[in-house]
Order: structure tokens, then C-alpha cells, then sequence
């Protein structure tokens, strides 16, 4: 027996976010269907390119059971018909303020002179939260820097572990050129050559691995501070209205 | 010029009492203040500077000030004491810009041992005359650099490097009408920046 869905049935399936109906179809995530219905959801790690794997938690939302409310990342979350969640809440935008601002103690985000400022997705999201301070108490943890490569950097002190360029240099590039490993606090960006350094890799200034930092991370040498401020993506408009740069 | 904020009312009292202090910055901030240009015409009557680059006073006046703006990271043990002593007379304390909020440039030393810091600085070979600095006037180095809401509570910050100065004419406007700003709200998006 055919178990799918009529098209016309599946197409009219809704949940509930912030009081707003959004339609899905089956196999859609809750990411998936509020993006595709131009609502907004704060994220780090998500990208519509790759499968999601939950790791930043920025895009946690609550959802209503019969058991109360519980938090849920909308990236992983399948769309069910009847869900009821809560993105745009003060609590719900508090706890996201929260994590961002985890992100910037536990890394060494300098962004006053980071190149990837005014088109960094870390920066755009805390001032989408209304990140005005970091709250915590700085870790300050010593990271290295891998400059070995004549095209490309890498700097794990702004690495925020979101593993988008591990899928985009497997998936993309086919060069599965970067891993994460270690645990805990000692969690890092390996690269995958006999050195660990990126010069004995596979990796090339072109790889969408680099491109998809959300960070600034990784990037191409020689091309630091090529847009004026000013003109940088989100000198001017907030990360949700830009959501085809994410 | 736009003004983008209310203007100041026109015959406030008393005065707002402001005092300002470089920590371990680069001025940069006061820069920034000054640069709400014309508008400081306007401020003329309603504010007073106390302690403050600006007017080269050492010592916190013991009337009380009403906004305390703290400039850089702490270094060194004499920025724990001035921050300190903000602390105690200040009704608001801002935490202003980079080095402020999270050390800033000073504490991309943070990941090095102080020790080696002092070794390569003044004992390195090829210098003339090498030798630590010890004169007793000058204050000994804390391990970490350290941003100011780590060792006192901060009321209110004004990120970017340096806060624009839309952000300053938005916090001192504020306070003249008795008001707490909402940086994260009331501010647009260029004039809370971080960098």
C-alpha cells in the first residue's frame, strides 16, 4: 500500500511557530520549512547545502508538549503537522544570547581586527540576538594558527566547531580534508595530512570548505580586509534579511 | 549632521556628572566620544567632566558621579585600583569598547606566560642595554589581561572599537532625562558594533 502522502494533502500540512501556520511537506525539517516560508531562524552550524547535525544549538526553539515545554533545535526537529513552537520569545532569545555569547569566551574572537568582521555569521547572529556584552568570564584558550599553506590559514582561535567546512571538503570538495577531534574543552579542527599542517594537504584557496566559514576560520591569503566597512554584508541589514548568504 | 536621537532637554539640573579613565587602551574611545561633535555644544550646560583625560584630575570627586566611562582592559594592578575606586563612586558604570568588554588587543598576550612576555621584551638578545623595568612607580603586570566585568560589576557597555559615537551621544542623552538606555534596542545596527 502506497503510504505517502497525496501531494495536495502533503502540501497543506502545517505547524504552529510564533502563531504563524507554516507549511511543509513531508521530510522537511522545521528549519527547512521556516526558511521556505521566509521566517528567520537564528543558526550557526545549519546550512541548506548539507545534511543538519545539531552541533551549535543556536536555532533551539520551544516546543509545547503534553509533558510541557521542552527545547528542540529546529534544524534537526522533522516538521510534524500540530507542532506548536516558540522561536522569537524573550526566553527563547535570551537562551540563544546565552550560547552566542559561550561562543565568543570560549574562542578568541577579536573582532575589531578579524577580516571576516561585518561578513561573519558569529558576529551577525549576536547582533541579531542583541548581544551587547559576553556576560561570561573569557577563557581566553590558547589555539593555533596554521599558516603553512601559501593559499590558505586557518586560525582555531575563531573556529567555533561547527564542522561546515568537514561536510563541504567531503561533500563538496571530495577531499575530506578536515575533522573534528578531541573532547571537551580540548575539541578541535584537525586537518588531514601525515603533518597536520595544511600545506601537506589537499585543501586549495577555491574549496568551498573555505567559502562556507562561517567564521573567520579559515580563509584565503592575501585577501584580508577586501571589503571596505561599510560595505561588508551586514554593515547595515540584520543576518535575517540576508538569509540566502546562510 | 542627522541626529537620530532625542536632544537634550533644555534646562536640565543638576549637571550630570561624568568621569572617564583609560585603562589598558588606546584613547581611542575618547576619540570616539569627542566625536559627537556639535552635540557636545549642547551638552555644555548639562553635563560636568570630574576625573577624566580630559580635564587631568586624578582623584574621583566624593560627590558621587552620575556615569563612570571605563576605557580598556585591566592590565596592571593601578587599572584594578582606579577601576575600583569608579566602582565606588560611579551610579553608572560602562564597560566602553573592545578592550573594556573583553580585553581587547592587550590580551592577545593572554595565551603567554607574563614571565616570557617580560624576556622577550627586555632581555632579548640584540637589545642595548637590556634590563627590566624597575621603577617603583611602576605598576606590576597582572597575569591576564582582563576585561572590566570580570573584577566589578558593570552596568551597562558600549560595544565596538571604538564605540561609535552615536552610541555616546545615545547613553549621555539618555541619562541627562534620568533614562537607562537599551543598547541592544534602541540603538541601530551601526551604532552597536564590535568592531
Amino acid at each position: 500500500m502506497n503510504t505517502q502522502p497525496h501531494p495536495a494533502e502533503a502540501a497543506a500540512a502545517t505547524f504552529v511557530l510564533d502563531g504563524r501556520s507554516i507549511p511543509f511537506t513531508p521530510g522537511q525539517t522545521v528549519m527547512q520549512a521556516a526558511t521556505a516560508a521566509g521566517v528567520y531562524v537564528p543558526h550557526l552550524c545549519h546550512h541548506a547545502e548539507f545534511e543538519p547535525v545539531g552541533n551549535c544549538k543556536v536555532c533551539s526553539m520551544q516546543l509545547d508538549t503534553s509533558a510541557g515545554p521542552r527545547m528542540v533545535t529546529a534544524c534537526t526537529l522533522p516538521a510534524r503537522e500540530g507542532l506548536v513552537l516558540h522561536s522569537e520569545t524573550p526566553a527563547v532569545q535570551h537562551d540563544r544570547q546565552r550560547l552566542v555569547q559561550m561562543l565568543f569566551v570560549e574562542g578568541n574572537h577579536h573582532c575589531p581586527f578579524c577580516e571576516k568582521s561585518g561578513a561573519c555569521h558569529l558576529q551577525a547572529v549576536a547582533y541579531h540576538v542583541g548581544m551587547v556584552d559576553t556576560h561570561f568570564v573569557h577563557a581566553y584558550p590558547p589555539q593555533s594558527v596554521d599558516a603553512s599553506h601559501p593559499d590558505v590559514w586557518l586560525d582555531r582561535n575563531r573556529c567555533i566547531l561547527c564542522e561546515l567546512c568537514v561536510r563541504a571538503s567531503r561533500e563538496i570538495d571530495g577531499k575530506n580534508v578536515f575533522a573534528v577531534g578531541g573532547r571537551g574543552a580540548h575539541t578541535t579542527l584537525l586537518v588531514n595530512s601525515a603533518s597536520g599542517l595544511l600545506k601537506d594537504s589537499a585543501v586549495a584557496a577555491t574549496d568551498r570548505a573555505l567559502s562556507i566559514c562561517p567564521v573567520g576560520a579559515l580563509m584565503p591569503k592575501r585577501q584580508g580586509f577586501a571589503m571596505p566597512i561599510g560595505a561588508r554584508p551586514y554593515d547595515h541589514a540584520d543576518i535575517a534579511e540576508r538569509p540566502a548568504d546562510t | 549632521m542627522s541626529l537620530m536621537f532625542p536632544t537634550a532637554p533644555a534646562s536640565p539640573s543638576p549637571r550630570l556628572r561624568i568621569a572617564t579613565c583609560s585603562l589598558a587602551g588606546c584613547f581611542g574611545c575618547h576619540m570616539s566620544l569627542l566625536d559627537i561633535d556639535e552635540t557636545l555644544a549642547d551638552l555644555v550646560d548639562l553635563i560636568t567632566f570630574d576625573r577624566s583625560p580630559f580635564t587631568d584630575v586624578k582623584a574621583l570627586s566624593e560627590d558621587g558621579i552620575d556615569i563612570g566611562l571605563i576605557e580598556g582592559g585591566l592590565c596592571n594592578e593601578e587599572n584594578v585600583e582606579v577601576l575600583r575606586a569608579f566602582r565606588a563612586r560611579c551610579r553608572v558604570l560602562v564597560a566602553v569598547g573592545a578592550c573594556a568588554m573583553y580585553g581587547g588587543v592587550p590580551a592577545l598576550r593572554n595565551g603567554i606566560p607574563v614571565a616570557e612576555l617580560m624576556q622577550t621584551a627586555y632581555l632579548a638578545d640584540g637589545l642595548h642595554d637590556p634590563q627590566l623595568p624597575r621603577d617603583p612607580e611602576l605598576p606590576p603586570l597582572l597575569d591576564k589581561v582582563l576585561p572590566v566585568h570580570e573584577v566589578v560589576p558593570v552596568d551597562l557597555t558600549l560595544p565596538g572599537c571604538p564605540p561609535p559615537a552615536d552610541a555616546f551621544r545615545a547613553l549621555v542623552l539618555a541619562e541627562i532625562a534620568r533614562r537607562t538606555p537599551d543598547i541592544a534596542t534602541e540603538l541601530p545596527l551601526h551604532a552597536r558594533r564590535f568592531d
